[in-house]
């Protein structure tokens, strides 16, 4: 890899790359042992790591530990964990793709509206019991539809009239979003249930405690590894779309495909998390501003350390959020929100000529 | 070779441009120039495949331009176009980089050959030693040749140029299209500044409300009485050291 000039000053940016995704790596390995361990039951990190190590690969062969913790953590904080991690990587590579779509610092995955749909099949779900033919999973399955239906709605609207554009796409998404809300704030009022609607608003502000090994775990984690693959292979056609469609289109790049492709890839991948974990907003706006404000902007640095970052901030949130109100477990959307708002500002005063 | 063949175009219903048909000579500096709306640009856009013509055919060395594939295209046309561009930070040599894009595959990272083109590109435009610097921080004038250089680093036999001296001041003006001429490319280029066009185009084409008027070398084309009718200002010529000037002048002024 070496190179014996390096005229272009291209090395140095690969090294800080390197670095940063090690360092990321290292760090989101220690937050969720830590994440582990701790709760109403304090776990050791070293019994931690030997509770995993022991299921997964069968070492160490004898139970050192209580049935208990076993329990505790490989069928509740493992798993929860797990789901954290990939939930704030899926929105953060989300939140980049669609900055690189809309040419837009300010777009994220929920300008869409794909997690006010998602809300909206919640509500039905959790208020009215639809979709409990569904099974043991009705609830993330209608919230699911609900996001698909979503953004089918706003691709339609954008799409109609000719060509995609990044403004009727944005457009398009914050008015089906005010729609879908004012729907759900409709299905609440009608329902004239208490329960049922401090339910509803226990997932508007999005919760990491429904996760649990199965299908729509396995679900998140499928499609978040997918996306992140496949766009940091799309890197260089997001670079160019993120400059712009007549450059995109002298490079031999067709915008018009690539912003359909790639709304069809973020409303997948939004629309799995949101049916897992509620709405969690602010990740997908801070995290990719953070990440290119580390390596860069090309998107094939930008990508993974978003997707690095989003994990670890989200795994962090859920420890806080999990332990700052004992017994009592704060949303963590609120505290994304607590975190982000403030930061975002901070970049805001520092952003330099639209750099950031 | 590129051949645009009676194309027309409208936007909405109005007619922009009609039977416009011209051809580009191999190494040539080919310039398109008339007044605002004459449809200059429309016809560049036509030329390298940003907008499909109403009617007529582009051919590219041959092929029909709607034919072929995007990539393809742009490993035979490269365009400089100047964009507001969004949240990009890319640094000059990835902006450069970029350029290589239509010969890579969707799974291929750029390698040390792309990167050696990249670095003679910048070379080539003498902004080599502006490679590390964030593209958004250049000033207009440095930009423009970063731009022409990614342009150069996808290695194309036509490149077109839209209006590439805009918001430049007159050194910079003179330095980038000095540059163009001396690549030795075939040129397509849209100018404003009828002395630019005269100083740096082999060809040029005068076009006035979407039509073709005049098509030559720059000594057959910018007639003042031509001039006169087309723009609707008192136009005088006169030769200064072997090289063709025009004077403006408000008419009846």
């Amino acid at each position: 890899m070496t190179e014996t000039t390096d005229a272009l000053g291209l090395a140095a940016g690969r090294r800080r790359t390197l670095w940063w995704c090690a360092g990321l790596v290292l760090a989101l390995a220690a937050a969720a042992v830590l994440g582990i361990g701790v709760g109403s039951v304090p776990i050791a990190p070293g019994e931690v790591l030997q509770v995993i190590t022991r299921h997964a690969v069968g070492w160490p062969a004898r139970l050192g530990w209580s049935p208990a913790v076993d329990a505790i953590v490989w069928e509740v904080r493992l798993p929860r964990v797990l789901l954290g991690a990939c939930v704030g990587a899926g929105l953060a590579v989300c939140g980049v793709a669609l900055q690189a779509m809309v040419r837009n610092v300010l777009a994220e995955p929920y300008v869409l509206g794909v997690n006010s749909g998602a809300s909206c099949g919640a509500a039905a779900a959790i208020l009215f019991g639809v979709g409990l033919g569904l099974g043991e999973h009705a609830l993330q399955a209608t919230a699911f539809l609900g996001a698909l239906a979503a953004s089918v709605l706003v691709y339609g609207v954008a799409r109609s009239g000719g060509r995609l554009t990044s403004l009727k796409l944005l457009l398009s998404g914050v008015a089906v979003g005010y729609a879908l809300n004012a729907l759900t704030s409709f299905l609440v009022f009608a329902s004239g249930n208490a329960e049922g609607s401090r339910s509803v608003m226990f997932w508007l502000l999005g919760s990491l405690s429904l996760a649990g090994w199965g299908t729509p775990l396995a679900a998140v984690v499928v499609v978040v590894l997918v996306v992140v693959a496949a766009l940091t292979t799309l890197g260089r056609r997001l670079d160019a779309l993120a400059i712009g469609d007549e450059t995109a289109d002298s490079l031999g790049i067709s915008p018009d495909r690539l912003r359909a492709g790639l709304l069809l890839l973020v409303s997948l991948c939004v629309g799995v998390l949101v049916a897992a974990s509620g709405s969690i907003g602010f990740v997908g706006l801070v995290v990719p501003h953070l990440a290119r404000r580390c390596v860069g902007a090309r998107h094939v640095r930008t990508v993974p350390v978003a997707a690095l970052m989003g994990a670890l901030l989200l795994v962090l949130a859920d420890l806080v959020a999990r332990t700052v109100l004992q017994p009592q477990e704060l949303p963590i959307g609120i505290l994304t929100a607590l975190l982000g708002a403030p930061f975002l500002l901070v970049l805001v005063r520092r952003a330099r000529s639209g750099a950031a | 070779m590129i051949r645009a063949d009676g194309v027309g175009y409208s936007y909405g219903g109005r007619p922009a441009l009609r039977e416009a048909t011209l051809e580009t000579s191999p190494g040539r500096v080919l310039g398109l120039i008339g007044p605002n709306g004459s449809g200059k640009t429309t016809l560049l856009r036509l030329l390298h495949g940003g907008l499909a013509p109403a009617s007529g055919t582009v051919t590219v060395d041959g092929a029909d331009l709607a034919a072929l594939a995007p990539r393809e295209l742009a490993r035979s046309v490269a365009v400089v176009v100047q964009e507001g561009e969004g949240p990009s930070g890319l640094s000059v040599a990835e902006m450069v980089l970029l350029g290589r894009s239509p010969h890579l595959g969707a799974l291929q990272r750029e390698g040390r050959e792309d990167r050696r083109i990249a670095e003679e590109s910048l070379r080539r435009v003498g902004a080599l030693g502006l490679a590390a610097r964030p593209f958004a921080g250049l000033s207009g004038g440095e930009r423009q040749r970063v731009l022409i250089a990614r342009a150069l680093a996808q290695r194309t036999e036509h490149l077109l140029l839209d209006e590439p001296t805009n918001h430049l001041d007159v050194r910079f003006q003179h330095e980038v299209l000095g540059l163009v001429r001396g690549l030795g490319a075939t040129v397509v280029v849209v100018l404003h500044d009828l002395n630019l066009a005269a100083r740096y185009c082999d060809d040029v084409v005068l076009l006035d409300a979407g039509r073709v008027v005049a098509r030559g070398t720059p000594a057959e084309v910018l007639v003042p009485e031509r001039l006169e009718g087309v723009y609707r200002i008192g136009v005088r010529r006169v030769e200064l050291d072997g090289q063709l000037h025009l004077l403006f002048s408000p008419r009846g002024g």
